[in-house]
């Protein structure tokens, strides 16, 4: 079991330093670079030279892969091309408003999830499954821009509960953020409740059809007993590896959100970034995203294979 | 050939009579008519500007109103929706159809290939979609000939996954052992054993990969990264129509029933449709 959960690290990793690869290729790949970017309409001839040499942005690519590789390893990802900052404390207030917003989000939705979900599964076609199973599609598959649009018209402009927009700077403390920050919370939980309950509700129907539910059955182990001993312990698991893709989607998707509601986040500094074509803060962004996604999944592999029993003498999953 | 013609129409059938499925086919249709049809049947000119009746509110002559530059809301968001649904309508057969083919074709051939492949396309997957739409799209801009082949590209990317894994899931099948003791090559085991076998799955897969990508068309549009005015889009509607939201609702409320029903209406029938082939649709992961 060691080795597979070895094994199945190394896989991260070994994913986390190719997709830090693709990254540098892909923004090395297009026109301009961060020299271009600090001049602007200066970007010509000695002007340039001088700035490239002085950036090192003359040595060769793989070099300068193998430096920025080096320097984000010790929490070093250069400066922005925009302002000259350090990109690790531009990146990091953000950072830390994106996971203020996912764990509201997730301290929110994944009860809500789990038990909505356990209640679908229970009562499966009846009248509550059917309104939830409906309401879950509309829910998931609604654009966020889409309901963020509608929530702010009803609950900030109609009903003038709480404020449409986020206007704190990005450097600001936690408790600043409410309560602009409760609809970007209501959207992002949505969406994050609808595909977390759809999970559960399938794998909680799929147990109650299991040999050893129906065994339990026959003994005549009492209804709750029979669930909380040996529904939930078998249809909880899939949910631990849907909760991990929620995770990495609401430091990477949110983007639109962040967007909508001018949150000072991640995302809303991507877009930001993409738009100045400040190249650096772009690396940066993207490998930290990569890093999260592929260190959010292994910890709910992982986890499923220790909470798994089964598991632990299979081939490590890699598909 | 006419087995699997009166299997489709068992399927349609099917389909139909769930009330999802014919609600969620009958919302696509509906779209796809009027995205047809809309150019010839809308009461003005999708551009026609009129200072005089700027955010006018609905009335007889405009039944959904007027927008910021008072144009006629009804018109523009009856053709908001033609510039999404011809690019995604073309992306997602050719993102379906070279993620299924490598896809099996992985999960048939295995070994060394595969296992770099799949790392390649975890890569990818780890990062988030609008990193890499945003990344292709300021390079290149967003007309029809760059959103086409982007799309089809990294919306096939999770189709191989998809591909890959129901092909292992028939390679150990009786008919796929004897097609290859009777010898035959690989191109004609996945065109004649696998492809026929995975095909349901696929299916389910490109209607979900249809509603990613119009979330993802619109997204851009409302973040200004998409369709350029004055062409009408719904994603640029309501991010034009969210300043006047206070004043003027109606500019914004059209588009936003007019894209709601769309996705909806494909995620039912996707729904309808898995149940109908009898596939397990996976819980869809997050794009």
């Amino acid at each position: 079991m060691i080795r597979l959960l070895l094994r199945r690290l190394a896989l991260g990793l070994g994913t986390v330093a190719l997709v830090s690869a693709m990254i540098f290729a892909a923004v090395e790949a297009l026109p301009g670079d961060a020299c271009t970017a600090i001049l602007q309409r200066d970007a010509s001839g000695q002007r340039l030279e001088n700035c490239r040499r002085e950036l090192g942005l003359d040595r060769p690519a793989v070099a300068r892969y193998l430096d920025w590789a080096a320097g984000a390893l010790r929490a070093d990802l250069g400066t922005s091309a925009h302002n000259g900052k350090r990109i690790a404390s531009l990146v990091g207030d953000r950072l830390a408003n994106t996971l203020l917003l996912a764990g509201c989000t997730l301290a929110l939705g994944v009860p809500l999830a789990l038990l909505l979900g356990v209640l679908t599964g229970l009562r499966r076609d009846g009248a509550s499954d059917v309104v939830l199973s409906a309401g879950a599609i509309f829910a998931m598959t609604i654009p966020e821009f889409v309901s963020a649009t509608v929530l702010i018209f009803v609950f900030s402009i109609w009903l003038d509960l709480v404020p449409g927009i986020v206007t704190v700077s990005a450097s600001a403390p936690a408790t600043a953020f409410f309560p602009g920050i409760v609809l970007p919370v209501v959207v992002l939980t949505m969406v994050m409740t609808a595909h977390v309950l759809r999970t559960v509700r399938s794998s909680v129907i799929e147990t109650l059809e299991s040999d050893y539910v129906q065994m339990a059955r026959l003994k005549g182990v009492p209804y709750w007993r029979m669930v909380l001993r040996h529904v939930l312990p078998n249809a909880l698991l899939p949910a631990i590896n849907v909760v991990a893709l929620t995770i990495a989607w609401l430091l990477g998707g949110v983007v639109v959100v962040e967007k909508v509601f001018n949150y000072p986040g991640l995302g809303h500094y991507m877009i930001d970034a993409i738009s100045d074509r400040d190249l650096p803060v772009v690396q940066a962004i993207a490998l930290i995203l990569a890093a999260v996604y592929v260190g959010v999944n292994l910890a709910a592999d992982m986890l499923t294979m220790v909470l798994n029993p089964r598991l632990r003498t299979l081939r490590a999953r890699n598909g | 050939m006419t087995r699997g013609a009166s299997r489709w129409r068992g399927v349609a059938r099917s389909l139909f009579s769930r009330p999802s499925g014919a609600i969620g086919a009958t919302l696509v249709l509906a779209h796809v008519a009027l995205a047809v049809a809309s150019p010839w049947i809308v009461p003005y000119d999708f551009k026609a500007i009129s200072a005089a009746m700027i955010l006018d509110a609905p009335s007889v002559a405009h039944w959904l109103g007027t927008d910021q530059l008072g144009r006629d809301v009804l018109t523009r968001t009856a053709m908001g929706g033609r510039q999404a649904i011809v690019v995604t309508a073309i992306a997602t057969p050719l993102a379906v159809a070279w993620g299924g083919i490598l896809g099996i074709w992985l999960g048939l051939a295995g070994g060394r290939l595969d296992d770099v492949l799949m790392r390649v396309v975890d890569a990818f997957l780890s990062l988030p979609w609008i990193l890499k739409m945003l990344l292709i799209i300021v390079t290149f801009g967003a007309g029809i000939g760059v959103l086409v082949p982007t799309l089809a590209f990294f919306y096939g990317i999770p189709v191989i996954r998809i591909a890959r894994a129901a092909t292992h899931g028939v390679v150990a099948r009786d008919y796929v052992l004897a097609a290859r003791a009777r010898g035959h090559g690989r191109p004609a085991i996945i065109l004649r054993e696998i492809l026929p076998n995975v095909l349901d799955a696929l299916m389910v897969e490109g209607a979900m990969r249809w509603s990613w990508m119009l979330l993802a068309f619109s997204s851009l549009s409302f973040l200004g990264f998409g369709v350029s005015p004055p062409t009408p889009d719904w994603g640029l509607m309501i991010a034009d129509a969210r300043s006047f939201m206070a004043i003027a609702p109606w500019a914004g409320l059209a588009p936003v029933v007019a894209l709601s029903s769309l996705i909806v209406g494909i995620n039912l029938a996707a729904d309808a449709l898995a149940k109908a082939l009898g596939v397990d649709r996976a819980a869809a992961p997050v794009h």
